[in-house]
């Protein structure tokens, strides 16, 4: 402890006298000290090398640390963690190890010492990160002896960044440091309330019993004021969470929204369609790897046009293959549908085993940053983006193409539109590709957050049938809607509940809804319904 | 008045179907217990078992006929009812086992004692009781069957809309059942039984009875079904099924017909599902699959749909076909079977085995019509 | 308008005054009034789209209007009500498009629309009685279908179901009858005979007949209503409605 006491002087004194034409006479004190193999000696240079900051202290203190420093005959030498030598005054390499030299020893007040040095000498490196980095760590480890390094390293702190991280630590260890200034430990809580994170609260909250009232006071208004602001951020957390996962229930519904909304055809193999998209990106990538490496960053776009051409080309073989002779009678479709999704599930599992496949990302969908006290992942941000594209674009091909016209016309009256020249069948299997082509666009996106395998689709064909019909058949924005509802439900009512329980009390929760609206969210009114 | 109930308007395939299963009830057991091994025709045990799960999805098939064929409700959901009932009778069985567990414990199954739990819940109180939980096996499918129904049936939720809910339901079901912290084995389900009423399950003469046992209430089953169908109610219930909404300008309260249709099959699910499970030697959670619950309906759509012995029929079919096909090297050929079955059935066959056979059956002996001609259609 | 006098509300069998209903945002029927006497057969005609069917169905309990009275017998609030409640109180209704059950004989689908107890406990033991039997010929014998009772319903002619389900509603027994046209796809022939049941049937029951063959309606000799863009335009005998200029103008177009 008295060492520890003597080190905080002499580093405090040091931080005041700040006199380079000293130093390197006092670093060569240090030296010599060294040289001395005493345990005091060795103390004291500690102290005089990070006094003087040496440009050397840090490689010379993580030695001594580690038993690699190495004096004798004047000599002071750093053995490095390769193996090689280097000469502890001028950090130049040597050739070969000199003669004569023996390790520095340690003893376990040295080692605190020594400790206690090294968390300083990070708060006084000339990398302004590296001094951040350091900070941090006095935060966590609430080091009471650091305080005078600390205060000495906010005096002379240029950086805003370091300089918040330097108080932020000063103020952690204020707090629990009974002998401070009362005036100080309130400001000090001033600043934690200020960082404001889980850690500041875990700090505010180590604030010992024995406190002043004001103190106490100060403390629960800061923990109040903090963890009113943890929880509208974890709500904003779990919010995105949410409208993630609702723009994957988008992109896994949506082409059922048009084959179910539009045409009234229940296509249980829907699934299908996604995983086809997915098992479509993972041969692109594969291909890729194999012939084309440098095409890898590229191979989702690459995939989009093959997963919707290769979903809708099964899709409209499987609309002009069965369904089309089973329209107006929808349990049918249900299960020859439902037939369909175990051919191909199964054809899948025969080509590409029952196991999951790994489909890569490219450098922009991988990572995350942090956007104020949210942690977004790029692949889950792109996904949403990707959502609301497909979105917009089916929008308008319904809106504004002639095949969106003919589409509308036919779900509207199949007769008439046939009357007017229209080819129906050619409509339908146009709308089914369709629908079954942007499953295969989710295929794509959705290999990029869970695993292919054949199950892919069947996870998601329960989910997507609740989007389409609490948001109302027949309307993409009822889907829309839909889906993010369910989605941002799903993930707020999680926390309480836990995953499986939120999923099923959203089930449930569903199942009423549609007691009390039978048609959703966007119905539509009138005599055409019964029709 | 009950029989004349059950046994009104039999028709011989009806008389047929009772003297099979009757015949099968008496016969297999015996052979099975009374032939020597080395007969030409002795069952073995495990054949017996086997067949007993048939008559069990066939059971189960004759409920869904029941909803499907004749009031119109594709249920999607209806392997839940059988799952409850099973699970009803696990539980019972799970009690039988007493300190003969794993860990010993004379009241709490081994899952709870390995999960720590310190005393039964108690939705597992009665459980010990073979009728209280016999009483289960009807009243929960049942009780589900018909809170679920009032509110759909209530608000006129038909059609697909109906189907997809009902699958829903199973669902939630399946997740809820996969819990560990819902008292039910989790993952694992309910299994190592050990008596059933003081007998041991896996005693050949516990097993012959088991299996004479789902002969009697498949015949009780369908003699219920049949009855149900037959009377006016039946006829109500077709009426809803082809114009729901013209029976209800009737002055019918559609809702409640298709309640009472609803409840009735779930509870004979439930029973299947019961006799199921001390055949099998477990019930777990994957009995909620959704996709069980389809297969059930492509069992009726195979037999036939709306004629309850098609129902049956296809059960046993496809169930057998699946057993064969499963056990070669054809394995990894089954779902391309099933699937092509659903596709084939829908497409070519709507009117399933017995349909098509009736249809062909009537064709050939045309010539003697029994209504009086047509009078002359209106131009 | 004819909105009748306070005083005949209670003698009224129907009573509806300023019913409105909107799909969408289309008014079908707009500050509808009308009164049927008990006995009183009254016919209904407009053009497509003034509001026929839905004022049919807003009485037998399909559609819920968004205003306006639907009283019945001049006490029970027909909008209160579902289909099955009404239909139980005596309201019988015929669809424009014939809807029989064409799974069931002739001989079931009248027995399911006979006036018995319709709860599921007393469908389920159902026995007919002889008394009832007798009823169910003698209807089969009025609709012309009696050799024809084992015949399914899906097998009959578009004529032959009309009458089918005009048996159903005499098998229902109801106090008023909704026909929603009975002569459509008829031969003149059958129209004519058609005319004449209606006609039998008025003798001790009210009935509504929408129909748009002004000869049919002109056999019937009853008073007229005519319903233009959901409410009513003209109302009286046939000859004087069709003198109207207004409704000439409605139906010729201008």
């Amino acid at each position: 402890m008295l060492c520890l006491l003597r080190l905080l002087r002499s580093l405090a004194v040091a931080m005041v006298l700040f006199a380079p034409p000293a130093l390197a006479q006092s670093a060569e004190e240090a030296f010599t000290r060294l040289n001395a193999d005493s345990f005091s000696d060795t103390a004291r240079a500690v102290d005089i090398l990070i006094a003087t900051a040496h440009p050397q202290a840090a490689p010379i203190i993580e030695a001594l640390a580690e038993s690699r420093l190495l004096a004798g005959g004047g000599a002071v030498v750093v053995r490095t963690r390769e193996g090689g030598f280097i000469d502890a005054r001028t950090g130049q390499t040597l050739p070969a190890q000199p003669a004569g030299l023996s390790p520095v020893r340690l003893n376990n007040n040295l080692r605190r010492v020594v400790q206690a040095a090294l968390g300083g000498l990070g708060l006084l490196n000339p990398d302004a990160s590296k001094r951040t980095l350091a900070a941090e760590a006095v935060f966590k480890s609430r080091d009471v002896s650091l305080l005078p390094v600390l205060e000495a390293a906010i005096g002379k702190e240029t950086d805003a960044k370091a300089r918040a991280a330097l108080r932020q630590a000063q103020a952690a260890i204020l707090i629990a440091k009974t002998d401070a200034p009362p005036f100080d430990r309130i400001a000090a809580i001033d600043v934690l309330r200020e960082r404001g994170d889980q850690d500041a609260l875990a700090t505010l909250r180590s604030l010992p019993g024995d406190a002043s009232q004001a103190l106490k006071e100060a403390q629960t208004r800061a923990i109040t004021e903090i963890e009113g602001r943890l929880a509208v951020w974890r709500a904003a957390q779990n919010l995105w969470y949410g409208l993630s996962l609702g723009s994957v229930l988008l992109l896994a519904a949506i082409g059922l929204a048009i084959t179910f909304g539009v045409m009234g055809v229940i296509n249980m193999a829907h699934g299908e369609m996604v995983m086809l998209g997915a098992y479509t990106t993972f041969i692109v990538q594969e291909i890729i790897r194999t012939s084309f490496p440098g095409l890898f960053p590229y191979s989702l776009a690459i995939a989009l046009p093959l997963a919707f051409l290769v979903a809708g080309l099964v899709g409209i073989a499987i609309e002009r293959g069965v369904i089309r002779f089973l329209y107006g009678r929808p349990l049918e479709t249900l299960l020859a549908t439902w037939g369909i999704s175990l051919i191909l599930q199964q054809a899948v599992r025969t080509a590409f085993g029952p196991t999951n496949r790994e489909v890569g990302a490219p450098a922009f969908m991988s990572g995350a940053f942090e956007l104020g006290g949210l942690a977004i992942t790029w692949n889950r941000l792109w996904i949403i983006v990707f959502a609301m594209l497909v979105f917009a674009s089916l929008l308008a091909i319904l809106r504004l193409t002639p095949i969106g016209l003919q589409m509308r016309a036919v779900t509207q009256n199949r007769r008439m539109a046939s009357a007017m020249g229209i080819r129906t069948g050619r409509v339908d299997a146009l709308t089914f590709g369709l629908g079954s082509g942007v499953a295969g666009l989710a295929g794509v996106a959705l290999s990029q957050i869970d695993n292919v395998s054949p199950n892919l689709g069947q996870s998601y064909i329960i989910d997507s049938f609740m989007v389409v019909v609490f948001g109302g058949v027949g309307n993409l924005w009822g889907t829309l809607v839909g889906a993010m509802t369910l989605g941002v439900a799903n993930k707020l009512l999680e926390p309480y509940a836990g995953a499986v329980l939120a999923k099923i009390a959203l089930l449930v929760l569903i199942i009423l809804f549609i007691q009390k609206r039978p048609r959703g969210l966007f119905a539509l009114k009138g005599r055409a319904v019964e029709a | 008045m009950i029989t004349r109930f059950l046994l009104q308007n039999m028709d011989r395939r009806g008389y047929v179907f009772l003297g099979l299963i009757a015949a099968l009830a008496v016969l297999m057991p015996l052979s099975n217990l009374l032939l020597p091994v080395g007969s030409a025709f002795h069952v073995p045990t495990s054949t017996m078992s086997l067949w007993g799960k048939y008559l069990c999805y066939a059971l189960l098939a004759i409920s869904l006929d029941l909803v499907w064929g004749y009031c119109g409700i594709l249920s999607l959901g209806h392997g839940a009812f059988f799952a409850l009932g099973g699970y009803a009778m696990g539980m019972y069985l799970m009690r039988q086992i007493g300190s003969r567990g794993v860990y010993g414990n004379p009241v709490l199954p081994d899952f709870m004692v390995f999960l720590n739990w310190q005393e039964l819940p108690w939705y597992w109180y009665g459980f010990s009781s073979f009728p209280f939980a016999m009483l289960m096996v009807l009243a929960v499918p049942g009780l589900l069957a018909f809170v679920f129904g009032w509110f759909a049936f209530r608000s006129r939720v038909t059609g697909v809309y109906l189907s997809i809910i009902t699958q829903a339901l199973t669902y939630a079901l399946l997740l809820a059942f996969f819990r560990n912290d819902m008292g039910f084995g989790g993952n694992n389900g309910l299994t190592d039984f050990k008596d059933i009423v003081g007998f041991n399950v896996q005693a050949q003469t516990t097993r012959a009875a088991l299996f004479a046992m789902t002969c009697v209430m498949l015949i009780a089953g369908f003699l219920i079904a049949r009855g149900i169908v037959v009377s006016k109610l039946g006829k109500v219930v077709i009426a809803i099924r082809d114009a729901e909404s013209r029976t209800r300008f009737l002055g019918y309260r559609v809702d409640r017909f298709k309640l009472f249709v609803f409840t009735v099959s779930a509870c004979m699910a439930g029973v299947a599902g019961a006799l199921y499970v001390p055949q099998v030697g477990i019930i777990n959670p994957s009995e909620f699959n959704p996709a069980n619950s389809i297969e059930t309906v492509i069992w009726v759509a195979i037999g036939g749909r709306g004629t309850l012995v098609g129902a049956a029929l296809g059960a046993v079919v496809v169930n057998w076909a699946k057993t064969v096909f499963t056990s070669g090297f054809m394995a990894p050929y089954w779902l391309f079977a099933l699937g092509g079955l659903f596709v084939f059935v829908t497409l070519f066959m709507p009117k399933g085995i017995l349909g098509t056979a009736q249809e062909w059956w009537g064709k050939r002996r045309k010539p003697t019509p029994t209504a009086a001609p047509a009078p002359a259609p209106a131009e | 308008m004819n909105a009748p006098a306070p005083g005949q509300l209670t003698s009224s069998l129907l009573y509806l005054d300023g019913v409105s209903v909107s799909f969408d945002g289309f008014k079908a029927i707009r500050g509808l009034s009308l009164t049927i006497e008990p006995g009183e057969m009254r016919a209904i005609i407009g053009p497509n789209g003034a509001g026929k069917t839905t004022m049919m169905d807003i009485i037998t309990g399909k559609t819920k209007p968004d205003v306006g009275t639907v009283m019945f017998g001049g006490k029970v609030d027909l909008t209160k009500l579902d289909e099955a409640a009404i239909a139980n109180l005596g309201i019988g209704r015929k669809f424009q498009k014939p809807t029989v059950f064409d799974f069931h004989t002739i001989e079931d689908n009248i027995l399911l629309a006979l006036k018995a107890p319709r709860d599921v406990r007393r469908t389920l033991f159902w026995n007919t009685a002889a008394s009832q039997q007798k009823r169910i010929d003698d209807i089969l014998g009025i609709i012309k279908l009696g050799d024809a009772r084992d015949r399914l319903a899906g097998s009959l002619s578009h004529g032959q179901k009309q009458w089918l389900e005009i048996g159903m509603l005499l098998a229902q027994d109801p106090k008023l009858l909704l026909v929603d046209e009975p002569a459509a796809g008829m031969t003149d022939g059958e129209t004519a005979e058609t005319a004449v049941l209606l006609k039998e049937i008025a003798r001790d029951h009210s009935v509504i007949v929408v129909e748009h063959d002004m000869g049919f309606i002109r056999e019937l000799g009853v008073k007229v209503t005519v319903l233009h863009e959901g409410s009513v335009l003209a109302e009286g005998p046939l000859d004087q409605v069709s003198a109207n200029e207004r409704v000439v103008e409605v139906y010729l177009g201008r």
